[in-house]
């Protein structure tokens, strides 16, 4: 089959509908087939969007398919609105991460806004009450005036939800990469917690029932936001796109919160499910289908915000905190009774039918469920088209003609005179890298973000992983996102891997054994073959990383046609985890915790830089490559951080990643105001040892006469851990050893080589400032003036 | 004893004081925004969130709220009422409490620890703590105090100014512009009382900062004077409040 989105022989003239709501003329004759008959406007509508790759996942459905996707203790998972997984006692975790990619970058504030509220309806309509929000965002140039508008625009949004809606954002990442310049991230992961019993299916069982819309009314906001700004490509930041956007009401979602976990709470109802992308006809087709039976929608009874709404865009809008769910007729007044006592309009829409359709008619349906006498039908649409039975595209996936290879792990190091650490002051290295945009402190955001509402923060931002006590219980829930793009760039295989690895290795520091990855997939246009083969390769080591960790993927989000006139996004790979720590007394966490502490460093550093933070500032010799991942030793360092931890052995735990080493140490000190002297031995080339991010590698601290059972420990995990020195002082002091021990003082003839030595209070200042400086968010004219403005007395006075 | 929490739709910070009255050994009991009948509680809070949305302007709906009928008689008769952040507006957009809470003079949502200290420890909300800075969370985008120069002259005259924001060395952050002043407000103030000493409203959280766990419980200090104060009113025999002769003596 060819996609034929634009057919350059055309005849002129208007294009025809189905490709102006972006169905193709192959996908045109599918639909045709499938109903026997040509679609009518309605109805190709609510193909259009279901048969979205928003929806639909028409060309990764083949590849997700690969991934592991069962674990000990899931209850829900792929298919399911979020994974689900048992925690003990009686409760259970529910999380997902997902994108909300192009309506940010049309309109930034409301973009995110609805991105977070989107996330959070995903949880709670799987009984669960939200409890932390983490949200992973990605730009271009931070001194682009395009940038800051978008930075500062997203992230009030992501705020002004969750601030309002009372769920804390407790994580989360902030990334620059010139890839992003036309096309910003905004990846939102939401975590909820519920009670096993509280479990319920976005299905609409039992024929008979009551169909029932409830929460904001319906309006022409948010129409084609799913097929026409997620699933194209982006052409810059067309005004004409603005109505498709969906408009944010916190406040609504709120009450909507708490209305839907009172009735399920109360077992008012059979099923629930929100409406999201697609809006009705995403969520009246894919309950039917899940349960196997069929909707009538009384067209008529759906609450509308403005009149004159043609049938289509009634059933295609995306107006946002809306649930759809099925109840017991005779159990249809109490949940009207919730509603009420929440101040939520409430509809009776529809009947659960037989007949595995999705039947709309306007002129209202009789007390017995069938349409009245006069009523019109005005679409009939099997609901497994439109959901299970979608089309499903095999793409073609091409590798570019030239891409580098890693080299593989274990070779030996050697000196690589093609990287530029000769003549470099590691002193000046480390501070460049804390203070630039991508590794200085995040406080710039994440003081915009309630971080503590509800209660359960003990780990605030800032710091590592986010860590949540479970109220009533020893336990806590440890979660993180990670996304490796630079070497994905190079190689979206490692990059998936190392995604992964790094995700899931920030909970296992913590003690915390991963339950499960969520993950966000942002790669570009599918039907060029390059771009699917980033997709391809990315999901192949996502699941080698996940069958490896033995982790299962509970969920996720595939986000396309990342691209925009100036090129297409580094292919993202975003993975969210949530892990369980059983007894939150074990907690460990990066920063140093006391003077004459042992530093340990386990693992091995391998060559390549390509990709590093490093190679970012400093450029890198064209043959280099990233370096390579061994998941066995993964596992095995995840393992012994855990046991280590379990055994109570380890002070404090930091990943090495971005930064390398040495920016490892340089955070642990600084979150803790504790300094180290330590001794590096450099076998090959000083930049690799303290600044490249070779994986697998972890930095931590123990009671000296705990080093002995952490040597051995590592040593039963074939793990290499080496001494490097103690905790103290007010400064960082890393001395290099060995044969590779050369640098500027050595180019000056003084035959020693440099030690890296810097006081705690410079690295501070440096990491402390480097964002807002890199954002020019210091007050500045304009600004000063609309704060007086604002600060005058005016009536509130 | 029974303290209660109300549920405007919107308030979310509720979970917080319902956990720290729990910790703190009292009954906490949810006040639902279309009663006015408190239930015989011996105290309420007003807590953070958004109430109503705070569309229009923070607080400004909830005024209207049944409830708040029954928490003007509560206090008219003497009860205590602590509004803690969309508490705090609450109660001074019903003027129950003196002055106004602009926004942030960043004019962004502002969500950190601070450093708060009470200027008398002679008040029913403060009678617990030891004096020192308390460090407790802030999470608002509008915290910023205002009142008038004659109203902030008698507010200092009269200690009505429960607490300010501090630095680290215990100093007052009078300056608007003061690091340690998170939203600008006049005089560095975070915190006031009625003239008859039985309404206090605050903009940080001292009942998010309830357990070791959450990383201190120094906020407990506002949270047990609280506590200690009701048990005494109502030992009392529930008293009504001090007249304003009283109250200026």
């Amino acid at each position: 089959m060819t996609d034929v989105t634009t057919t350059p022989s055309a005849p002129a003239g208007p294009e025809p509908l189905h490709r102006r709501l972006g169905v193709t003329d192959g996908e045109l004759d599918v639909i045709r087939e499938k109903l026997g008959r040509d679609p009518n406007h309605t109805e190709l509508a609510m193909f259009s969007v279901m048969w979205s790759e928003h929806c639909s996942y028409k060309s990764s459905k083949p590849l997700l398919k690969t991934l592991p996707t069962r674990g000990s203790g899931m209850m829900a998972g792929i298919g399911d609105n979020a994974g689900v997984v048992r925690i003990g006692d009686g409760l259970a975790v529910a999380f997902k991460i997902e994108s909300h990619n192009h309506p940010s970058a049309v309109e930034p504030y409301q973009g995110a806004a609805t991105g977070v509220g989107g996330i959070l309806r995903d949880i709670f309509t799987m009984g669960a009450r939200p409890i932390a929000v983490l949200d992973a965002l990605r730009f271009g140039d931070p001194t682009d005036p395009r940038t800051r508008h978008l930075v500062d625009g997203i992230v009030r949004g992501v705020g002004g939800y969750g601030n309002c809606v009372g769920v804390p954002t407790v994580g989360g990442e902030l990334v620059f990469d010139p890839s992003y310049q036309g096309n910003p991230l905004v990846n939102v992961m939401a975590i909820g917690l519920l009670e096993e019993r509280m479990l319920i299916l976005a299905e609409a069982p039992g024929p008979g029932n009551y169909v029932v819309l409830f929460g904001s009314t319906t309006g022409r906001d948010g129409i084609g936001g799913a097929s026409v700004l997620a699933s194209a490509t982006f052409q810059d930041d067309d005004p004409n796109k603005r109505p498709t956007v969906q408009v944010g009401d916190p406040f609504a979602e709120k009450l909507l919160i708490e209305a839907s976990l009172e009735l399920i709470d109360r077992r008012l109802v059979e099923g629930i499910q929100d409406l999201g992308a697609g809006g009705i006809s995403c969520a009246a087709s894919e309950s039917a289908d899940k349960a196997g039976t069929g909707i009538l929608l009384d067209l008529d009874a759906i609450p509308r915000r403005e009149p004159g709404m043609a049938p289509w865009e009634v059933m295609i809008s995306e107006s946002q905190e809306r649930m759809l769910a099925t109840c017991r007729p005779e159990n249809y007044p109490a949940v009207r009774e919730v509603c009420d006592r929440w101040g939520i309009p409430i509809a009776l829409v529809g009947r659960v039918t037989t007949d595995g359709d999705i039947a709309i008619v306007e002129g209202g349906i009789d007390p017995d469920g069938e349409p009245n006498p006069s009523a019109k039908e005005i679409a009939r649409v099997p609901a497994r088209a439109l959901t299970s039975d979608a089309i499903v595209h095999y793409r073609a996936a091409t590798p570019p003609a030239r891409r580098r290879q890693a080299p593989a792990p274990g070779i030996p190091l050697t000196a690589h005179d093609g990287l530029p650490e000769r003549g470099m002051d590691p002193a000046a290295v480390l501070a460049a890298l804390l203070g630039s945009p991508n590794l200085s402190s995040r406080r710039w955001v994440y003081e915009q973000y309630d971080a503590c509402v509800q209660s359960n923060t003990v780990e605030w931002p800032g710091h590592g992983a986010a860590v949540l006590r479970v109220k009533g219980t020893r336990k806590a829930l440890v979660a993180t996102t990670d996304g490796n793009q630079t070497v994905s760039a190079l190689d979206p295989h490692l990059g998936a891997q190392l995604s992964v690895a790094e995700a899931t290795r920030n909970v296992s520091i913590t003690g915390a054994r991963p339950l499960g990855i969520t993950n966000c997939l942002n790669y570009g246009n599918p039907e060029r073959p390059e771009a699917f083969w980033q997709l391809q390769e990315a999901v192949r080591g996502m699941g080698e990383a996940c069958r490896a960790l033995g982790i299962p993927v509970t969920g996720g989000n595939v986000s396309l046609y990342n691209e925009y006139p100036g090129g297409a996004i580094a292919p993202t790979p975003e993975i969210g985890v949530v892990g369980l720590l059983d007894d939150i007394s074990l907690l460990v966490r990066p920063p140093f915790t006391t003077v004459g502490d042992n530093v340990v460093l386990v693992g091995q550093s391998t060559p390549g830089m390509a990709g590093s933070a490093y190679a970012a500032l400093a450029g890198i010799s064209s043959e280099d490559a990233p370096p390579g991942i061994e998941l066995d030793r993964e596992a095995a360092l995840q393992s012994f951080i855990r046991e280590a931890i379990g055994r109570g052995l380890v002070a404090s735990a930091q990943d090495v990643s971005g930064g390398g080493l040495a920016v490892a140490v340089a955070e642990c000190c600084m979150w803790s105001g504790l300094g180290a002297k330590l001794r590096l031995g450099v076998l090959g080339s000083p930049a690799i040892e303290l600044f490249g991010e070779s994986p697998s590698r972890l930095v931590l601290s123990c009671r000296p006469r705990h080093a002995p059972a952490i040597d051995l420990l590592a040593r039963q995990f074939g793990l290499h851990a080496e001494t490097l020195g103690t905790v103290g002082g007010e400064r960082l002091r890393i001395e290099l050893t060995g044969q590779g021990a050369t640098g500027a003082a050595e180019e000056r003839g003084s035959g020693v080589a440099d030690a890296l030595d810097v006081s705690l209070a410079d690295l501070r200042h440096t990491w402390d400032h480097g964002l807002a400086r890199a954002l020019g968010a210091e007050p500045g004219p304009a600004y000063a003036a609309e704060a007086a403005e604002a600060a005058s007395p005016g009536e509130t006075a | 004893m029974r303290i209660g929490v109300v549920t405007f739709p919107g308030s979310n910070s509720d979970i917080d004081a319902l956990n720290a009255l729990a910790v703190a050994g009292v009954e906490p009991v949810t006040l639902w925004h279309e009663s006015p009948d408190l239930s015989g509680v011996s105290a309420v809070i007003l807590p953070g969130g958004f109430a109503y949305g705070d569309y229009i302007r923070a607080g400004v709906i909830a005024r209207f709220s049944p409830v708040m009928r029954g928490v003007k008689d509560f206090a008219a008769a003497g009860g205590l009422v602590l509004g803690i952040c969309n508490g705090f507006q609450v109660l001074a957009e019903s003027g129950l409490v003196p002055g106004a809470l602009l926004r942030n003079r960043s004019l962004r949502f502002a969500s950190k620890i601070v450093a708060i200290k009470p200027e008398r420890l002679d008040s029913p909300f403060t009678r617990a703590a030891n004096g020192a800075p308390i460090h407790i969370p802030i999470a608002h985008g509008e915290g910023c105090y205002y009142a008038d120069e004659a109203t902030l002259d008698g507010l200092e005259a009269s200690g009505r100014v429960l607490f300010r924001y501090v630095r680290e060395d215990g100093c007052p952050a009078l300056d608007p512009d003061d690091p340690a002043n998170p939203n600008g407000s006049l005089r560095g103030i975070a915190g006031v009382c009625n003239e008859a000493g039985n309404v206090a409203g605050l903009m940080p959280h001292p009942e998010r900062m309830s357990e070791e766990i959450l990383g201190s419980d120094e906020g407990m200090q506002l949270i047990r004077s609280l506590v200690e104060s009701a048990k005494e009113w109502e030992a009392a025999g529930r008293p009504a409040p001090r007249t304003k002769a009283e109250a200026r003596a």
